[in-house]
């Protein structure tokens, strides 16, 4: 019998990231709030982490010669979306910059969460492997 | 690391905001500065802030998740082309056959919400890098 880190930790692991990314990307927004034309962005949070959970499927650019350009990173990540905004600015900026606080805010909060559920997942391993 | 990003586009932000602070002050320093020609009297200065594209290091540093943009930066700073202010002041040492001196386009309602919206802006962007401090150092403590 072996302990399988895959198992063991569970969706925690991936949630945790998905949360830094969501993190930086609300983060950019904040930075961004009195750049004329910029368009606030976000991430589809059970979407990615679905997509993160299962099997990473993703459209590659198939490649047929050493030579061919990987497609990695030409195109945006396509869960990053546009946020559409409450109240549309004169300048063409869609940051509301008490709605990304928000959301910063919380998403600090659910990684906190998430990494308290990881941590736990690692005490759980520690102690089952003392057997104490 | 997508954590670590967050230093360096709250500092972009951080920089960006200042030096927004830096051209107010200086408006606001120089909203009295007369001069007898109109080549010569100040002019009111704006920054240019724009999102800073990121595509190509996405692509070289092999980052799938890499974020098209990453940070605010200030293109440059413009002189605005609004009319100066005209004043007949034939006493004033500055002033020229007429008797009319010019006055700086700054308006300095303009200016001081300006400094309000930028000192937030700036307060914001040091709450986001504080908080990211704070989810790093958690992170650190994993398995303790």
């Amino acid at each position: 019998m072996s302990i399988s880190f895959e198992k063991a930790l569970g969706i925690h692991e991936d949630a945790l990231r998905v949360r830094g990314q969501r993190a930086s990307i609300l983060a950019n927004n904040l930075a961004n709030v009195d750049t004329p034309n910029y368009k606030a962005k976000d991430l589809d949070f059970k979407q990615v982490l679905a997509q993160k959970s299962a099997s990473q499927q993703r459209f590659a650019v198939q490649v047929t010669h050493q030579r061919h350009i990987s497609g990695a990173g030409l195109s945006e990540d396509p869960n990053v979306l546009y946020r559409v905004p409450h109240q549309p600015s004169i300048d063409g900026n869609t940051v509301e910059d008490q709605i990304e606080h928000a959301e910063y805010m919380k998403n600090a909060l659910a990684f906190q969460a998430s990494f308290t559920f990881l941590n736990n997942k690692f005490k759980g391993l520690t102690s089952a492997l003392r057997g104490e | 690391m997508a954590l670590g990003t967050i230093f360096d586009i709250a500092g972009s932000g951080m920089n960006a905001q200042s030096l927004r602070l830096n051209t107010t002050a200086s408006n606001l320093a120089n909203a009295q500065s007369a001069s007898s020609s109109t080549d010569q009297v100040y002019r009111n200065r704006q920054p240019v802030f724009a999102a800073i594209q990121q595509k190509e290091m996405a692509i070289s540093g092999f980052d799938q998740h890499a974020d098209a943009s990453a940070g605010v930066q200030v293109l440059g700073i413009v002189e605005s082309d609004a009319p100066l202010q005209r004043r007949y002041e034939p006493h004033h040492p500055l002033a020229d056959e007429e008797g009319y001196v010019f006055y700086p386009n700054v308006n300095v309602v303009e200016e001081m919400t300006n400094m309000i919206s930028a000192s937030r802006s700036f307060q914001m962007n040091v709450e986001v890098m504080n908080s990211a401090k704070q989810m790093v150092q958690r992170v650190l403590t994993l398995g303790q």
